[in-house]
């Protein structure tokens, strides 16, 4: 390896580790406010997503703050299968879907840990989750997460274990 | 689901105590399975019979599966909101003109929750195949349709072939409906 090539070996680790530094000091400063594009999924900021393992530990847990749990999707998929205890909010991708999510939180305090979740298709092409986040936030709830879902709810929930019901 | 509970009455009582608890384990092993883990879930209907159904199309006419046996069928499970099935179903559409003389037919079975958005789809993507409103219990009956699109290719005996889940490569997809069909 020649001289030139290690100084600029060294230069781009200096760069890349300059650009993580920046990079963590910018997601940590991130608030849980939606970006622009709230039509997507991929406009939830990272800092608000919850993994699948994580809720199922929450869930199962017996502390005194009771998570509530959303589905903005299809009734149609949540009657095949939801996430135990959790009620059906209405597409986010639909105004209906978000009048029903309105209705749905409206007596709940804006402090309450409100979990949402979709699952319908892959998490950058879910059209629901993205508006749903946007409603509640604008609503004035502040302790909202989303549960990323990578591929499906069938693939990510119910193929790894995690209980689910069945009914409407 | 029918539980089947073993009788105790004409049994010794050591006898009848173990068969009070093997009792209570069978109800609460068969409410456990009911409510944690559903058996239909991650279960491959791949080279397996395709469940049969009957419902009313789009324009109201009987959609029987079974009247399709000796057609190779590709049976699409799709929504309004699914980005990726909007991507296929021209493609779908497509295919139904240049391999239906052939015997192929495209199903659709639409996820959505209001029947007034699938009719506009139906319209705005030019689609030529019959399509149905599907629930949770065809959805079920397909072994669970919990993520779109998902596709089943069934053979002109009515056994499926393969399953296709998410974005699919369309091309394979097309390669495996020419190798169903019967050559010219």
């Amino acid at each position: 390896m020649n001289l030139a090539l290690i100084q600029r070996s060294g230069l781009t680790a200096i760069v890349a580790t300059l650009a993580a530094v920046f990079g963590i000091a910018q997601s940590s400063a991130q608030s849980n406010v939606p970006t622009s594009d709230s039509g997507s999924a991929l406009s939830i900021p990272s800092s608000q997503l919850i993994q699948p393992d994580a809720l199922n530990q929450l869930l199962k847990s017996k502390g005194t703050d009771k998570t509530l749990v959303l589905q903005v999707g299809s009734h149609v998929l949540y009657a095949e299968a939801h996430i135990p205890g959790s009620t059906y909010a209405g597409p986010g991708s639909q105004s209906a879907g978000l009048e029903l999510l309105r209705s749905t939180t409206a007596a709940l305090s804006k402090s309450q840990t409100i979990v949402l979740y979709c699952g319908c298709c892959p998490w950058d092409h879910c059209p629901n989750l993205g508006p749903a986040f946007q409603k509640l936030h604008e609503l004035g709830f502040t302790n909202v997460k989303a549960l990323y879902i990578a591929d499906n709810f069938g693939t990510d929930w119910v193929d790894k274990g995690y209980p689910v019901e069945r009914g409407r | 689901m029918q539980i089947a509970v073993p009788s105790c009455a004409p049994i010794a009582r050591p006898a009848k105590l173990l068969c009070s608890r093997l009792t209570i384990f069978l109800v609460a092993a068969c409410l456990f399975a009911s409510t944690s883990h559903p058996a239909w879930a991650a279960t491959s209907l791949v080279h397996k019979k395709a469940p049969t159904f009957i419902r009313r199309d789009l324009r109201n006419k009987r959609l029987d599966l079974r009247k399709y046996r000796g057609k190779v069928v590709l049976l699409n499970f799709w929504a309004t909101w699914c980005a990726p099935c909007k991507v296929e179903m021209p493609r779908f559409a497509a295919w139904q003109n240049t391999y239906g003389p052939r015997g192929l037919q495209i199903i659709g079975i639409s996820m959505d929750d209001d029947p007034a958005l699938v009719q506009n789809a139906y319209t705005e993507l030019h689609l030529n195949y019959p399509v149905a409103m599907g629930d949770e219990e065809l959805g079920e009956l397909y072994g669970g349709v919990l993520g779109l699109p998902m596709t089943f290719m069934i053979d002109a005996h009515g056994e499926i072939q393969a399953q296709y889940q998410g974005e699919a490569s369309l091309d394979e997809i097309e390669t495996q409906v020419r190798s169903l069909l019967p050559s010219r």
